[in-house]
């Protein structure tokens, strides 16, 4: 009998925990409109709307690789399940057609549909909340006046009970601050502006700040670095473990989607982060660049001699193999003796050195040389797998930078021994640990090849 | 000495183990259908199939090859005897110089096998990686397609993997 009262007051407990939710959670539906036409917007705020789009990569997110823009259904691994991206073309049925501004407005700064329905945060409507109003209004009006297509993601596949949205308002309740952007009056206008697009509409912490067990951002590690789609987004800050140390130059050419002189090119995630940039505003890219070189901080002199001797080993190696006298980049760091890297260096000089040796410059047919690597000096060997399985493509039809895919071309053993060869060679760093499994993992990961 | 399977056959190569594929196959073992296009994995014109997957040849060592499966257009079939992928390339005439097209029916070989029914779109983009600089996507693009029909209707098992004498 006392377990049954035991039982019996459970379940109370837990019919009045739904109410409560339910009651919390409630959102009012905001009314549908008629789909606005293309001629009630205004041209230069359509335009404005689509520089704040460029600089938010929404058309990264909500579309599939080779499918209609906008249209969602962009499969995210997260450690609670697989969720889809919407459709916000202004479809009336199955985009936003009918959203009104009140409604878009809404869920970008509250994460919350036309419905009333509560939106997971993989939509960072946690840094969209700092966005004003008249940028959420321009944005608006360029995403009303995009091609409508009808199309309606798959299901999202939730670890049970997380499909159970009117949870969310708990996440919110912990994680979700309120108001917009506020301008720190202590720092220049540059700064702010760079700190406004960086943290609202740039999202940089969605992928760059590690995440709390609830899949938040962790606030007291703002930029210290955190994986996304199966990479490691490096740390923004004193820790960057870039060789030669960020400027504000470098992260503006880097940033354009251009060929950085020892620092690379962007690849992975940023590859579509950094070809939007390419056609934002110079202004608001430099605002960017000065705010993250301002958050990374100014290198300590130890760093910079360090990079000033790399530069200068690199230098004198790239003009011995010039003049012919030495081969293959051999005078950058001692060769590792150890017989184990023996295989990876056979790898390297085979594969490899054709293109990242000394001797070639940056130019049309060469690449960058590895010592300025930072995908090599990263604490996880992940980005340095998926570059070379999956090399580094512009997006079809463009121009850029290409780094060809080794896919077939290496089993897991063989790129585990050229990674730790590379590793050895070309950086300072610790070894990465269990290099053969950690590969056999990343190559099997989904977005793993 | 370098111990190599290509087409199916064993053969053993006196080279340094940091040569790319491809100047084995065409300076040691006169399999010269994968060609020198720009030796930094950008043409594709040297295209083949290690284990059934493609690989730019030019840059893979044959250091990473030793007990793997090399496939070459020579081991799809022969003159007397071409294999429904040089058949179907001959039916369409898809060679105006030819240089990419060894590279093409490689790239092509592993699409078809792993999907016996492409669409024009995942043709297309499967090949990708592979430039023709005379123009001659289409007909490459329907060889591929005949290639697909003409397997599918002798339920023909893929590359053979033999290169006949």
């Amino acid at each position: 009998m006392r377990l049954m009262r035991v039982v019996a007051g459970l379940v109370l407990l837990l019919v009045v925990a739904v109410i409560v939710l339910a009651v919390l959670s409630w959102r009012r539906t905001i009314d549908p409109i008629e789909p606005p036409p293309r001629t009630s917007f205004d041209a230069a705020l359509i335009a404005r709307g689509a520089q704040l789009e460029a600089l938010g990569d929404c058309n990264s997110c909500h579309t599939v690789p080779g499918g209609r823009i906008y249209a969602g259904g962009l499969p995210f691994d997260t450690p609670f399940g697989t969720i889809y991206s919407t459709n916000i073309t202004p479809d009336p049925g199955t985009g936003i057609g009918r959203w009104s501004e009140e409604a878009f407005v809404r869920s970008m700064r509250e994460g919350v549909d036309r419905e009333g329905h509560h939106l997971y945060p993989a939509f960072p409507y946690d840094h969209f909340r700092l966005v004003s109003d008249e940028d959420i209004r321009a944005i608006y009006a360029f995403l009303m006046t995009r091609e409508p297509v009808r199309a309606s993601p798959p299901d999202n596949d939730l670890i049970f009970p997380l499909g159970f949205r009117p949870l969310l308002v708990g996440w919110k309740w912990l994680y979700l601050d309120k108001g917009t952007f506020v301008a720190d009056a202590a720092r220049s206008d540059q700064l702010n502006r760079g700190a406004y697009l960086a943290e609202g509409l740039g999202h940089c912490g969605a992928c760059h700040t590690p995440r709390n067990l609830l899949g938040a951002e962790r606030s007291d590690r703002h930029f210290a670095g955190g994986m996304a789609e199966g990479w490691y987004a490096p740390p923004l800050t004193a820790s960057s473990p870039s060789p030669v140390p960020w400027t504000e130059e470098r992260l503006v050419a880097y940033l354009s989607n251009q060929v950085t002189p020892a620092q690379g090119i962007a690849a992975g995630p940023m590859l579509p982060v950094a070809h939007n940039l390419a056609v934002v505003s110079r202004d608001d890219v430099a605002a960017i660049a000065a705010y993250v070189a301002w958050v990374i901080g100014k290198p300590t002199p130890e760093r910079l001699r360090r990079a000033g001797e790399l530069v200068a080993r690199v230098q004198q190696e790239e003009q011995a193999a010039l003049a012919g006298s030495v081969t293959n980049g051999q005078a950058t760091a001692a060769e590792p003796g150890d017989p184990a890297l023996q295989a990876g260096a056979a790898i390297y000089a085979g594969a490899c050195a054709n293109c990242h040796g000394a001797g070639r410059g940056l130019s049309s047919g060469a690449a960058m040389h590895l010592a300025f690597s930072s995908t090599a000096s990263l604490p996880v060997p992940d980005n340095f797998v998926h570059v070379v399985v999956d090399g580094i493509t512009p997006r079809a039809g463009e121009r850029g930078r290409w780094m060809p895919a080794f896919r077939g071309a290496f089993t897991d053993q063989q790129l585990a021994s050229l990674a730790a060869y590379v590793r050895a060679r070309f950086t300072v760093q610790e070894p990465w640990q269990n290099l053969e499994r950690e590969v056999q993992k990343i190559r099997r990961s989904p977005g793993g090849e | 000495m370098v111990k190599l399977e290509v087409n199916g056959q064993s053969r053993e190569v006196d080279a340094d183990p940091a040569t790319p594929l491809l100047y084995i196959l065409r300076d040691h073992l006169a399999l010269n259908g994968a060609k020198y296009g720009c030796g930094l994995g950008q043409c594709g014109s040297c295209t083949v199939l290690v284990d059934g997957a493609a690989v730019f040849s030019c840059i893979v060592p044959i250091s990473a090859l030793g007990g793997r499966r090399i496939t070459t257009v020579e081991g799809l079939g022969t003159i007397e005897n071409p294999g429904p992928m040089q058949r179907a390339f001959i039916d369409e005439q898809a060679a105006q110089c030819g240089y990419c097209i060894p590279g093409m029916m490689m790239r092509a070989q592993e699409l078809l096998e792993h999907n016996a029914s492409p669409t024009r779109e995942q043709i297309k983009r499967h090949l990708n990686p592979n430039l023709c600089r005379c123009g001659t996507h289409m007909r490459i693009v329907r060889a591929v397609s005949r290639a697909a029909e003409l397997m599918r209707a002798t339920g023909e098992a893929p590359a053979s993997g033999k290169e006949k004498p």
